[in-house]
C-alpha cells in the first residue's frame, strides 16, 4: 500500500510517501531522520487485515511536513536526495518536493 | 427583529434506522462499528455482516458521550442492548475516545471497506469528503487500500465549510446543491476555498450584486476544484464512488463530476454511514479469524 502523509496547502504539495508492502520494518529512516518523523511500528494502522510490522510518519509532524522537512530539502548545499530516502534500502520511501 | 428560535441553516438531519427482517437472536457474530467524526457520529450494527440497524447524529463536544449516543440512538428501533455485542470497532477522528470500543482502525481503512460493501467490489478510487477532512483513497476488489491521501491540515473544502456558507447565506443546507444551480451563467469560483476567506469574498460578492444562488454556485464550484486536485494526485481509476455528507450535495459534486469526466456511482444507503459500516464488517472479519473478543 502507498500511504501519503503530509497535506497540500496555499504553499504547495508536501507528501512522504511510504511503500508498505516494500518497507521490511527496519528502522533506517527512523535513525536517518534529524526530525525524528518516522516510527516504526507493529501493525499498519490503514490495514488491520495486515500484522506485518511498517515504518509510519508520526501523526503529531504529518501535518508540520513543510518545517520538518524544510533543512533537508534538496537546495542550496543539501544533497540532491533527502537522508530518508537514502537510508531506505528498500526503495519505499518517495517524497512529493 | 422577529421573536423565536434563530433557525440553523446548517442543520441536517438526524436519523436511525433498522432492518425488521433480520433476526439477531441466534447469529454468530454481532458487530458494531462507532464512527466519531469532527461533526457527525456514526454506529453501524451489523449481523453476521449484514446491515442491521444503524444511527447518525451530531457529534457534541464530548466524543465519548458522541459514541453512546450515536449507539443508544442505533439501538432505539431494534430489540438488541449493547452486551450482545460481540466485537466494536471505534473509527474516525474520534476513535481513540470511543468506551466501548475493543479495538480502533483508521477512517482510511474503514472507509474503503464501506465503500465496498455500499457500492461494490467494482469500486477502486473513493473519495470521502468529511466534516474536516478530505481523503482520497485507491483500493482493490475486496476493499484493501492500496494508495491513499488524507489532508486534514486544514478544513477548506469540506462539509463545516459548507455549513458555515449555508448559514451565512441563509439556506438550508440540504438545499444548496439544488440552488447553485438555478442560476442564468455560472460564476467564477470563488478564488479562496479557505472558510474564512472564502467568507470574506462571498460577502463582497453579494455587495457587488451577485444573487445568493450565485454565490453558492461559486462556493461550489471552488469546492470542486479543490476535491479535484487532491483526486490528481492519488489518480483516479473507475470506478468512482464518494462517501461522506459531501456526496448529498448535488451543487459541489454535479461540478466534479464534470471536471473530471467520471460519473460517481450511486448507492440507496446514506453515504455518511461508510465509515462505521466499514468498522463494523473489519469487526466481523477479524471475529471471523480468530482475531475477536478474547
Amino acid at each position: 500500500m502507498l500511504t501519503n502523509y503530509g497535506y497540500c496547502d496555499g504553499s504547495g504539495n508536501y507528501f512522504i510517501t511510504i511503500d508498505t508492502d516494500k518497507c521490511n520494518a527496519c528502522g533506517a529512516c527512523v535513525e536517518a531522520c534529524p526530525g525524528k518523523i518516522f516510527k516504526v511500528v507493529d501493525e499498519d494502522p490503514n490495514d488491520p487485515m495486515n500484522e506485518d510490522p511498517t515504518a509510519i510518519v508520526v501523526h503529531e509532524k504529518k501535518n508540520k511536513l513543510n518545517y520538518e522537512c524544510g533543512p533537508c530539502k534538496p537546495s542550496g548545499d543539501n544533497p540532491p536526495t533527502p537522508p530518508c530516502v537514502v537510508a531506505c534500502k528498500k526503495g519505499a520511501m518517495s517524497h512529493s518536493w | 427583529m422577529v421573536e423565536g428560535k434563530k433557525q440553523e441553516f446548517w442543520r441536517w438531519a438526524e436519523t436511525n434506522w433498522v432492518d425488521p427482517d433480520i433476526r439477531w437472536e441466534g447469529a454468530e457474530f454481532i458487530t458494531l462499528g462507532i464512527d466519531v467524526g469532527s461533526v457527525s457520529s456514526q454506529a453501524v450494527i451489523m449481523v453476521d455482516g449484514k446491515m442491521y440497524a444503524w444511527g447518525n447524529m451530531r457529534t457534541g463536544s464530548n466524543s465519548p458521550n458522541s459514541a453512546r449516543n450515536a449507539l443508544k440512538f442505533a439501538l432505539e428501533k431494534t430489540t438488541l442492548t449493547e452486551d450482545k455485542v460481540h466485537y466494536c470497532i471505534g473509527t474516525g477522528y474520534g476513535r481513540v475516545n470511543v468506551p466501548m470500543g475493543d479495538r480502533t482502525v483508521t477512517e482510511i481503512a474503514c472507509h474503503a471497506r464501506g465503500a465496498n460493501f455500499f457500492y461494490g467490489s467494482t469500486v477502486r478510487t473513493v473519495l470521502d469528503v468529511g466534516g474536516q477532512d478530505i481523503k482520497a483513497i485507491r483500493c482493490d476488489e475486496k476493499g484493501k487500500v492500496i494508495n491513499f491521501l488524507m489532508n486534514d491540515k486544514c478544513a477548506a473544502g469540506t462539509g463545516r465549510g459548507m455549513e458555515v456558507f449555508s448559514d451565512l447565506l441563509s439556506v438550508p443546507i440540504g438545499e444548496v446543491g439544488e440552488r447553485s444551480y438555478q442560476i442564468e451563467t455560472e460564476p467564477l469560483a470563488v478564488s479562496s476555498t479557505c472558510v474564512v476567506y472564502a467568507k470574506s469574498e462571498a460577502t463582497g460578492l453579494l455587495r457587488k450584486g451577485l444573487s445568493t444562488n450565485e454565490v453558492l454556485a461559486a462556493y461550489c464550484s471552488a469546492m470542486a476544484d479543490r476535491i479535484y486536485s487532491l483526486l490528481e494526485r492519488i489518480g483516479v481509476e473507475p470506478e468512482f464512488a464518494i462517501t461522506g455528507g459531501m456526496a448529498k450535495n448535488k451543487g459541489v459534486i454535479g461540478r466534479l463530476t464534470k471536471k473530471m469526466g467520471l460519473e460517481p456511482l450511486k448507492t440507496s444507503w446514506d453515504t455518511q454511514l461508510a465509515g462505521a459500516a466499514g468498522a463494523a464488517l473489519f469487526g466481523y472479519a477479524l471475529c471471523h479469524k480468530g482475531r475477536g473478543r478474547k
